[in-house]
């Protein structure tokens, strides 16, 4: 796909240039390319009926809070935004210990950039973000971090329900819930009955799932559908799978962008079949240390890669 | 005077030779991945920033890949992974599949020869994918070479054809259902229990046992070339730890410091996750 040549305006600055992967371990450095906008922090909830790509950050006169022009930072071009985010938020005990916090601050500044790249999403006109908040590998910590971790979510979404309404965000929860404690899982059903008419944007947090839980629960499905007469087994194929998949739930079930946090070139088990055609963006920083810039420095890579999807 | 010359490019061939097995010699001392795949992008790019004519590329890549071969399994790796062809370049124009094809009949029969790398080696071939794809004459020659090399037992090397990961996963769910399905059938006419609403037909188990690629471990590698970063439908129920390396070099130029540089970062990366692991 060649990138948009009749872009009018040129950016100020030039993005910077996306080194792919390299190993020799570059510090994190603040992108301070960008001017600040001189824009008002739009509410996120105002409906955005049209953008404009605005360069120079003009600002619109609130008109009653109902259409506001959104702009993007310099660089980030629209058309080309992924329109759903995958995020492995991992470094958040690396952040700790390198401060000499407990495990516990670590997680809780995990889940303060977590708010900030979910408002950052809904301002940049990303429809989905899929974050990997516990993998079903990670019931092997230690009972005391995992119950840590349960806490933590069963918090989050009590004390975030409010902005969940307010910005009209839908909530999903993707996973082996069953192995939750209870009083969580009824938390999540009812967050996401509650939620579910949400169409601003949708945040699909991933908790006690795997990509290859995903898959096999798929394919149980099938085979009791089988089993049931409603399908032959030849019927089986790529859509029946992926209808299956706990995915569905969203309108863009495939990742366009997978980003992960902390240094590790690893997917780790998450979304293994969504993950087919995605580009992969593996940034050094911790996850509490991923704020905007270097989310803007993943959008940015991504935007110049060229996606063939094999031809 | 051309003798001369002969002799010393084969001394050279030979210090450097010798150089190469000193240095996995030494890399020996820490893990050596027992699995390595290779995503071999950026052929055409290569034609293109050369001006070469069409198709020179894919063969310059060969002999690329062959050398990787060579390092691989000097170095002691027994399972090689290729994504030669994927299902979705059949969507290519039809002279480009053409050539693709032809270069793929030519060099597969290469492998049938005495002197090619298969037999240097002691390499047992497979070809993975949805061969039924495929013209007759590449299928009947991949045939031959998996049953000429069956009894190859040093290494393996794997080719991926009409391969993506989408497709093997299906097909591996649906050879599971049919399994399931002729085992239920069977204890019902025999009189057999019925499996109730909550028992799991199909297991993880069953599913890894279908798949095209169930005669190998889990790749500890992934080096996919030419600077993109993404898995393009290639071993993703199989990446789900794997080591995903990006190197910026086209395919053709892949040589030996991206190789080693892998295996390094391979082995600093896994001594970490070893690490931490103990810690838990």
């Amino acid at each position: 796909m060649l990138f948009s040549l009749h872009f009018s305006l040129p950016p100020a600055i030039t993005p910077l240039p996306f080194k792919p992967l390299s190993h020799v371990p570059h510090h994190h450095h603040t992108l301070n390319m960008l001017p600040s906008p001189p824009v008002l922090k739009s509410p996120l909830c105002s409906t955005m009926e049209h953008f404009t790509l605005n360069h120079h950050g003009k600002e619109e006169g609130l008109d009653g809070g109902v259409e506001v022009d959104q702009t993007l930072p310099l660089g980030l071009r629209r058309e080309t935004m992924p329109r759903h985010v995958a995020v492995i938020m991992d470094g958040n005990r690396r952040w700790a210990r390198s401060r000499d916090l407990p495990v516990r601050s670590g997680y809780e500044a995990g889940v303060r950039s977590l708010r900030t790249i979910v408002e950052l999403c809904c301002k940049w006109g990303i429809k989905a973000l899929s974050v990997f908040a516990f993998s079903s590998d990670n019931w092997f910590r230690p009972k005391v971090e995992v119950e840590l971790l349960m806490s933590l979510f069963e918090r989050g979404m009590q004390e975030d329900t409010g902005i969940f309404f307010r910005e009209n965000i839908r909530i999903s929860v993707i996973g082996d819930l069953v192995k939750l404690p209870q009083a969580l899982q009824e938390l999540i059903l009812n967050l996401e009955e509650t939620t579910k008419n949400n169409t601003h944007f949708q945040l699909i947090v991933a908790v006690s799932y795997s990509g290859q839980y995903d898959v096999v629960q798929a394919c149980q499905r099938l085979a009791l559908k089988a089993k049931h007469g409603h399908i032959e087994p030849s019927d089986i194929d790529i859509s029946l799978i992926e209808q299956e998949l706990e995915t569905n739930c969203s309108e863009f079930p495939r990742p366009d962008l997978l980003i992960r946090t902390g240094g590790e070139f690893r997917i780790s088990n998450f979304m293994l079949w969504q993950l087919a055609y995605t580009e992969l963006f593996f940034a050094q920083s911790l996850w509490p240390d991923f704020g905007e810039a270097e989310f803007l420095k993943a959008l940015l890579a991504f935007q110049q890669r060229q996606r063939r999807y094999g031809c | 005077m051309e003798r001369l010359t002969g002799r010393l490019v084969q001394m050279y061939g030979n210090i450097v030779s010798f150089l190469r097995k000193c240095i996995f010699y030494i890399l020996s001392v820490g893990l050596i991945p027992n699995h390595i795949a290779f995503i071999m992008d950026g052929n055409r790019r290569y034609t293109k920033r050369l001006n070469l004519m069409q198709g020179a590329g894919h063969k310059v890549g060969y002999s690329a890949l062959m050398s990787m071969l060579k390092y691989c399994y000097e170095l002691g790796v027994r399972y090689v992974t290729i994504y030669a062809f994927s299902i979705d370049n059949f969507k290519r124009s039809p002279e480009e599949v053409q050539s693709l094809m032809d270069l793929m009949l030519d060099k597969i029969e290469e492998l049938l020869r005495e002197e090619s790398i298969v037999n240097r080696y002691g390499i047992r071939v497979y070809f993975s994918g949805n061969l039924k794809l495929l013209n007759e004459p590449v299928r009947l020659a991949a045939e031959r070479v998996m049953l000429a090399t069956a009894k190859n037992s040093k290494a393996v090397l794997s080719i991926c054809v009409a391969y993506t990961s989408t497709n093997e996963i299906v097909h591996a769910v649906r050879e599971s259902c049919e399994e399931k399905w002729d085992e239920i059938t069977l204890l019902n006419s025999s009189g057999g229990y019925v499996p109730d609403e909550s028992d799991h037909l199909i297991k993880v188990t069953d599913i890894e046992k279908h798949m095209y690629m169930a005669f190998a471990p889990d790749p500890d590698i992934i080096i996919r070339t030419s600077g993109e970063t993404r898995l393009s439908n290639f071993l993703l129920w199989q990446s789900a730890n794997c080591y995903l390396y990006s190197p910026s070099v086209l395919w053709p130029e892949i040589g030996f410091r991206q190789f080693l540089w892998a295996i390094l970062n391979f082995q600093r990366i896994r001594f970490y996750f070893d690490r931490k692991r103990k810690q838990l």
